[in-house]
């Protein structure tokens, strides 16, 4: 007979439902990086002389960084110039006009995933203008925005369309040298979204986005920046799910938010990458910078994640608080399950008077995994009546995963407020045993506890995300029972 | 109703049941006492499906079905509520979700829809009216914080909304007040019907001046060594365990 401890282990390891490969033809360039990748890239997005320029000084600074390995991660040496740099995405000319003309496999790939009906022809690309005719929600959606003169873009249609914005604050957050996957993506991005909300202006709904890597081999470099101006406020929900395959894929995002003088922007994300196999083999190295600059006086930026996917994850959703009452938010809950290696957190860097920040960090280990939490709060010596409350729990499942906490206080004005909770908890067999004993299953069980502990995290995020999430979650640590 | 034959379980390599039989049918109710460490829970346990205890022999039959074939969730659903010794604390999942979680689970089994949650609220704030317990604690986290008592009074109610065929109560007398002794045995007597059993474990006479048992065992060393009717409960009060262990070896 198999003790419950044995059954847990069991019931974590579950297959990823949502890898499935699709086979899209996608025109890309071959694999290597030097300085004619990073012209032909920009020449193919033919963009202005401004972000060549700009994407060369990336790259010649990336040329002398090292990669960073202090982070609580292992993993074989990436080769760099093994990565292809480029997929074009393809003309609106070549793109399906409708849902019909749309590769029958990949629309079974959404089946499977339960994407929307009204998302699908946004997702396969469907020419733009074919996407809004044919869709009613989007019709109004994209109304909406324009009446209120929110920008809601490819990037490269806000290079094409709006450069002046894009010069003055691409990289003003997240500078080219910042780290060596931050100046990589700057000088090879391929695309992403951007965002701007015009003062004083609400954003009439949510902003969503699904990323997706569909093309083998090639290493994923979006981009995203929004900004929102005076007393603008803004949602923004970025979500994911990605085709099964073998090979590591490399993905090193940025994204930056801008938050101007009463501005308030809230990201939140919901990241289901492929993690790998049982045995670790495969899944995406998600190694992301993501930092929002609350520059204006009373701003604030939240962060809210529900880390479920990938290999392994490197993150941290950071926030500078310059301006005077400036607020800043991370809510996080990150999975990980086999082999997944998660070093996650935040930093929260108090520059302003009276700034405050909140941290709930909770960090969910299963089967071999192992799951960081790091975080930064440093309070500068003008930053007075700064205040920060970091509540940071672990749950183990299982006895082979791990959890760490690593974090890190730089106080420098002697009358900050800075507090600091940590527990550690595991699900125990016993209470495992005694939602069975009441006729509930273990897998709902599980989810139960798993849910329960998440539930603070889960409450800030907007609504069908929340159930997006949770059922997200479900999937992660589901596993055969028995 | 359950029917014990010749049952051997152990822990960790140690035997703990050593050749036990036990029958209860419908619409009795058994006390079962017996020193401590004698096995009581172990028994309580392992009818109840923990994975931790290995029958090695023996049988036990419920319903006319072999109960050790059953997985836990499928026992209770067949009807079988454990009330714990000692209820486990789930930090974080709100009781009264665990609550009607349980109940769905059990009216799925039947071919039942899902309770209504209006329904289901006033159902519960009924049956705690009945345990004389806090509203309140419908929405705390499972047993978190609980004092004792509270703790024995929610696996009573857990017990009246799920309206078990056969619930085993280990020692949920243990502990309580005395108001909250009374509320315990209305919970119980509330359960006592034809088409039910219950069996007590229990070391008190005091909860069977409230409900009053057709059969008493006196469980020592993993065996039934002496049953009875209620009066076997009033003697072990005033002889103690001694005299049946020396009945049982003599
Ligand atoms: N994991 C274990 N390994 C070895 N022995 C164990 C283990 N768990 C329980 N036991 C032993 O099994 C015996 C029976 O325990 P059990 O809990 O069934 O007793 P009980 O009759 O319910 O006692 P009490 O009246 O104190 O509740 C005890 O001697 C106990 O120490
Ligand atoms: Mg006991």
């Amino acid at each position: 007979m198999t003790t419950e401890s044995d059954k847990l282990e069991s019931l974590v390891n579950r297959r990823y439902e949502h890898g499935f490969v699709t086979d899209i033809a996608a025109d890309t360039m071959p694999p290597g990086l030097d300085e004619d990748v990073v012209r032909a890239i920009s020449a193919r997005k033919n963009e202005p002389e401004f972000m060549l320029e700009w994407r060369l000084r990336a790259y010649r600074q990336w040329r002398q960084m090292q990669e960073p390995t202090w982070a609580h991660v292992h993993y074989p040496p990436i080769d760099f110039e093994a990565i292809s740099y480029f997929s074009a995405p393809m003309s609106d000319d070549d793109r399906p006009k409708s849902l019909d003309d749309v590769d029958p496999k990949l629309l079974e790939t959404y089946d499977k995933l339960g994407i929307p009906l009204h998302e699908r022809a946004r997702l396969a690309g469907v020419a733009v203008d074919a996407v809004f005719d044919s869709v009613s929600v989007a019709t109004t959606f994209k109304k909406k925005l324009s009446e209120a003169g929110v920008i809601f873009c490819p990037f490269s249609e806000a290079v094409e369309n709006h450069p002046e914005l894009v010069r003055k604050y691409l990289g003003s957050v997240v500078p080219q040298r910042d780290n060596f996957y931050a100046s990589l993506n700057s000088a090879v991005f391929s695309d992403g979204s951007f965002v701007y909300i015009p003062k004083g202006v609400r954003c009439p709904m949510e902003l969503s986005t699904y990323f997706r890597i569909n093309a083998a081999n090639t290493g994923q470099f979006e981009r995203t920046l929004i900004i929102a101006d005076e007393g603008s406020h803004v949602s923004y929900l970025e979500g994911c799910t990605a085709p099964m395959r073998d090979e590591n894929q490399l993905h090193a995002a940025v994204v930056e938010l801008v938050a101007l003088g009463d501005a308030e922007i809230k990201y939140s994300t919901v990241q289901n990458w492929y993690p790998g196999d049982e045995n670790g083999k495969g899944g995406i190295y998600n190694f992301v910078t993501k930092r929002g600059d609350c520059r204006g006086a009373n701003s604030k930026i939240s962060w809210t994640q529900v880390e479920t996917g990938s290999a392994i994850t490197w993150k941290y959703p950071s926030c500078i608080l310059r301006g005077d009452n400036s607020v800043g938010e991370f809510y996080s809950v990150a999975v990980a399950n086999n082999y997944q290696q998660a070093d996650t957190g935040t930093k929260m860097i108090h520059i302003g008077r009276n700034t405050s920040s909140t941290i709930v960090s909770k960090g969910i280990s299963a089967g071999h995994a192992q799951n960081a939490y790091r975080g930064l709060v440093r309070v500068m010596p003008q930053a007075d009546g700064a205040r920060n409350h970091t509540q940071c729990d672990s749950l183990l499942i299982g006895k082979e995963c791990g959890a760490h906490t690593f974090p890190y206080m730089e106080i420098k004005n002697p009358g900050a407020k800075v507090e600091h909770e940590a527990t550690t908890s595991k699900i125990s067999a016993n209470q495992l045993f005694y939602c069975r004993q009441r006729g509930i299953s273990e897998e709902d069980a599980v989810n139960m506890i798993v849910n329960g502990f998440c539930k603070e995290v889960f409450k800030e995020l907007p609504m069908e995300f929340a159930v997006e999430a949770q059922a997200l979650l479900n999937v992660s640590l589901e596993g055969a029972v028995g | 109703m359950l029917e014990i034959n010749d049952l051997k379980a152990s822990i960790g390599g140690t035997e703990i049941l050593r050749g036990l039989s036990l029958n209860v049918s419908a619409g009795e109710v058994h006390a079962i006492m017996g020193p401590n460490g004698s096995g009581k829970s172990t028994l309580a346990q392992v009818i109840a499906g923990h994975a931790d205890y290995e029958v090695s022999s023996g049988t036990v039959t419920y319903m006319g079905e072999n109960l050790l074939d059953l997985e836990p969730e499928e026992r209770a659903r067949e009807g079988i509520f454990l009330g714990f010794q000692y209820p486990v604390e789930i930090p974080g999942v709100n009781n009264a979700y665990l609550l009607k979680a349980a109940v769905n689970a059990r009216r799925k089994h039947e071919g039942l829809a899902e309770i209504d949650a209006f329904e289901f609220l006033k159902l519960a704030k009924e049956k705690m009216a009945l345990l004389d317990m806090d509203p309140k604690l419908l929405n705390r986290g499972v047993n978190e914080g609980f004092s004792g008592g509270e703790k024995k009074r929610n696996e009573i109610l857990q017990m009246a909304m799920l309206e078990p065929k056969l619930a085993i109560l280990d020692e949920t007398d243990s502990g309580l007040d005395i108001d909250a002794l009374r509320a315990v045995a209305k919970g119980v007597n509330a359960l006592r019907s034809a088409d039910r059993a219950i069996v007590l474990v229990t070391h008190y006479q005091r909860l069977l001046d409230y409900v009053e048992p057709d059969h008493v065992h006196v469980l020592s060393q993993g065996r039934i060594a002496r049953s009875g009717d209620k009066s076997l409960a009033l003697q072990l009060e005033e002889k103690g365990y001694d005299w049946v262990r020396e009945a049982a070896n003599g």
